[in-house]
């Protein structure tokens, strides 16, 4: 992975210091709470409900062994011993103290890592594919060129201050899972016609309270020309987006209101200034980054290990694991692995100080030192030997990593919620926790398949419940919690938005009525659909009739 | 003391700002929000307003951009004598600058106005007036104006910064300087950090 040259270094070393100075000046009353607010945020710091919440950067989600170590440090040493990993693959501490946020960042710089721009007005971290790199379906590794644009968007002083916050994904798979359609700037890296690397540009998706797929604006662009087309694309957004309503800031409102053609042809007047102007890549530079991103020194292995059939002949457990957990590899023998953060009844995507010190020192036995984390919310350990499976299993399972729900019902996507978020309206994590526990038979659960369900506490949509093939939203009513469901979302190259099935339900119905969209399912299912295919096949309304038909009677036996 | 800023040091303002006389508006609302920012290209300005500016008559004057398009020929003699500015806010049409005035070196100052700190607009604006229209005198901001901003407004463009009243333009100077090498080519270096510097020597192990 990317490593720190002494420029980067003294980059964040710099930011350390400013911002340092800048919590300094807010705590002597030199700032003001308002001024202090884009100052901190653009260093990934919010005030929550009971605690400030820092949001550390994982660019494109990649870590290092010795960087989770220190994660795992900082959490023990200035939180309560556990972090959050969240959908933007960022790293989320619930409890820190302000004063103690400068040391935590002096901390993170020590092993390159840092807060930069992952809240605020502006650009933020760059995601894409959790199986970047390994994955046998990836044309491109686009890894190289996320570094490139992780640096050029970092401190980028034009688009310092934009009209709101800026997403951009890059992903470079036939299929995708970078969600790049739901992003402000989606790139996806193919191969043209004349075999040259090119990117097919996505602009104006994105979730929250207005959620958009992404329109092409451009089929191809030579990927030496990026970083001008990106600065082109928000430069209009910067001079033209809606800055008087913050709901109405995103670049998809911008793009919808002028249409793609009109936008398009905005974009592409500035771009024609700003083509071939010196931050146009290099071969040499992406060369000199792409060296960091080169293969493995892997092993010649077999296809088959015969300690690996065996094991799998034996351990019915192990069996059900490597069914949900482990991934085809690109290289011979070796596999990615999904280590879940997602065990029944424990909030999605909270790892523990002693968790992440066991993943950290798996990686460095199993895995090259380094791993990923999803979007999903899960950690990945990318280039395991199919002969190490058994016994990364064996010590993830002891440490409650190894619940085999990856991409089932409980592999749930969730937001801190009301617990923690003072966006929120409605707490998710024990929504998450209850269906979670209602789902608790694990061959029940195999036996469902493949399901996405996306819990958000607030329509700002950090649970992405838009895109679940279930999706769950919290909702304020007259000051109590209430939970809106909608299904037949999707994310992947055929994304599509959720539908909202009807009225809002208590927190205390939610695992009910996931319980009868699940009957309707089965019910329903041919052979190999998934729950997906099968509200795509039959529509909302069989689901809708069976849940409401249910509790309507209830409610008219009530009332007898 | 002057909480002017120009060229990395404290100096005194020999210009005189001139505004447009003040109207009655009705404060508009949305969402049942006060509308804090002017939609782009929102002309609020009157004619009523252009024509009742006071411009003062003697000495260097920094003209707002809708008195200057309106009223430009009495103002010839001025501009010949480098006594005219201009000043814009971040919601009004840079263009029409230009357009009206295709040598903008004419003026020997240009100030862009922001009336809140995250209006990033005035780096865009900044940007385009340098690298654009090709503005190479004294381009400042003014309004809210506060430190924090001044390392973006400098690689903007932008060489001449009014600090907000309150503050110490003293103590702000010292954000000029806050990264050493900063990684994208922008204003005031176009180079990106690989093409200024040697970075390939930076071996990988």
């Amino acid at each position: 992975m990317y490593k720190y040259d002494e420029i980067d270094q003294q980059l964040v070393d710099e930011r350390v210091a400013q911002y340092r100075d800048q919590v300094r000046r807010y705590i002597a009353k030199e700032l003001s709470e308002d001024e202090f607010r884009p100052l901190r945020l653009q260093n990934g710091l919010y005030i929550q409900r009971h605690a400030p919440m820092l949001r550390i950067a994982v660019p494109y989600g990649m870590l290092s062994s010795r960087q989770l170590h220190k994660l795992a440090d900082i959490a023990t040493k200035y939180d309560r011993g556990y972090g959050h990993f969240s959908t933007r693959q960022n790293l989320q501490l619930n409890w820190p103290k302000l004063e103690d946020t400068p040391d935590i960042l002096a901390e993170l710089a020590t092993v390159e890592m840092h807060a930069i721009q992952t809240s605020g007005n502006c650009i933020r971290n760059i995601t894409t594919d959790q199986f970047v790199g390994v994955a046998p379906d990836e044309i491109i590794d686009p890894r190289a060129m996320a570094e490139v644009i992780r640096q050029w968007s970092t401190f980028h002083p034009e688009f310092a201050l934009l009209p709101r916050k800026f997403k951009i994904a890059v992903s470079g798979t036939k299929q995708d899972r970078a969600v790049v359609q739901m992003h402000d700037i989606g790139m996806e890296f193919y191969r043209d016609t004349e075999n040259k690397v090119a990117i097919k540009v996505w602009v104006g998706g994105g979730l929250g309270r207005t959620p958009i797929l992404g329109t092409v604006i451009r089929e191809h662009l030579e990927w030496q020309h990026a970083l001008t087309y990106c600065e082109a694309v928000i430069r209009v957004y910067n001079l033209h987006g809606r800055r008087d309503n913050a709901y109405k800031a995103r670049i998809k409102i911008l793009v919808k209101a002028l249409g793609i053609d009109e936008f398009s042809k905005q974009v592409e007047a500035e771009w024609l200034h700003l083509k071939d102007s010196p931050n146009t890549i290099t071969e040499a530079e992406l060369a000199r980054v792409a060296q960091h991103f080169e293969a493995f020194d892997y092993a010649t292995l077999p296809a088959h290990d015969s300690s690996f059939d065996a094991a799998i002949a034996s351990s019915a457990a192990f069996n059900a694991w490597t069914k949900r957990s482990v991934h085809p590899h690109k290289i011979s023998g070796y596999r990615a692995v999904t280590l879940s953060l997602k065990p029944h009844g424990k909030a999605p995507g909270d790892a523990t100080s002693e968790q992440m010190h066991v993943v950290a020192d798996l990686a460095a036995e199993y895995s090259f030192g380094e791993l990923r984390v999803s979007h999903e919310q899960n950690l990945i350990l990318a280039d395991v030997k199919l002969s190490d499976l058994f016994a990364v299993w064996e010590k993830a399972r002891a440490y409650g990593l190894a619940t085999p729900n990856i991409g089932l019902l409980t592999d749930i996507i969730c937001c801190p919620g009301g617990d923690f978020c003072s966006l929120a309206n409605a707490k998710s994590i024990p929504i998450a926790q209850a269906i979670q526990m209602q789902f608790d038979n694990l061959d029940y659960l195999h036996d469902i398949g493949e399901l996405e369900l996306n819990i958000s506490g607030c329509m700002n949509a950090c649970g992405h419940h838009h895109v679940g093939h279930i999706g769950i939203l919290g909702v304020d009513k007259d000051g109590s919690e209430w939970y809106q469901v909608s299904i037949g979302g999707k994310q992947g190259n055929d994304a599509s938005l959720a539908t909202v099935i009807g009225r809002a339900f208590s927190a205390e119905e939610m695992p009910g009525v996931v319980q009868k969209l699940i009957e309707v399912y089965l019910k329903e299912r041919s052979d190999e659909e998934r729950f997906i295919d099968t509200v795509r096949r039959i529509g909302i309304a069989p689901f809708k009739a069976h849940v409401y038909a249910t509790t309507e009677s209830k409610n008219e036996a009530a009332h007898v | 003391m002057s909480n002017l800023i120009t060229q990395n040091e404290i100096v005194s303002d020999d210009w005189t700002l001139v505004t447009l006389p003040k109207v009655d508006q009705e404060v508009r609302k949305q969402a049942g929000k006060v509308v804090l920012f002017k939609l782009t290209g929102e002309n609020t300005i009157s004619a009523e307003q252009i024509a009742n500016t006071q411009i003062p008559a003697t000495g260097k004057i920094l003209v707002p951009l809708s008195v200057y398009l309106a009223r430009k020929s009495e103002l010839a003699t001025r501009i010949a004598k480098q006594e005219v500015g201009i000043w814009l806010a971040t919601h009004e049409v840079l263009e029409s600058l230009p357009n009206a005035e295709p040598d903008l070196n004419i003026f020997p100052l240009i100030a862009v106005y922001v009336e809140r700190f995250a209006d990033g607009r005035i780096f865009s604006i900044g940007n385009l007036l340098r690298t654009r229209y090709g503005f190479n005198h004294t381009l400042r901001a003014f309004g809210d104006v506060l430190r924090d901003q001044l390392f973006f407004l400098k690689r903007s463009g932008f060489d001449s910064y009014l600090i907000r009243a309150d503050r110490s333009a003293q103590e702000a100077l010292q954000s000029l300087k806050d990264f050493s090498q900063p990684y994208q080519g922008a204003v005031d270096d176009k180079q990106p950090v690989w093409r200024r510097l040697n970075r390939s020597q930076n071996n990988v192990a």
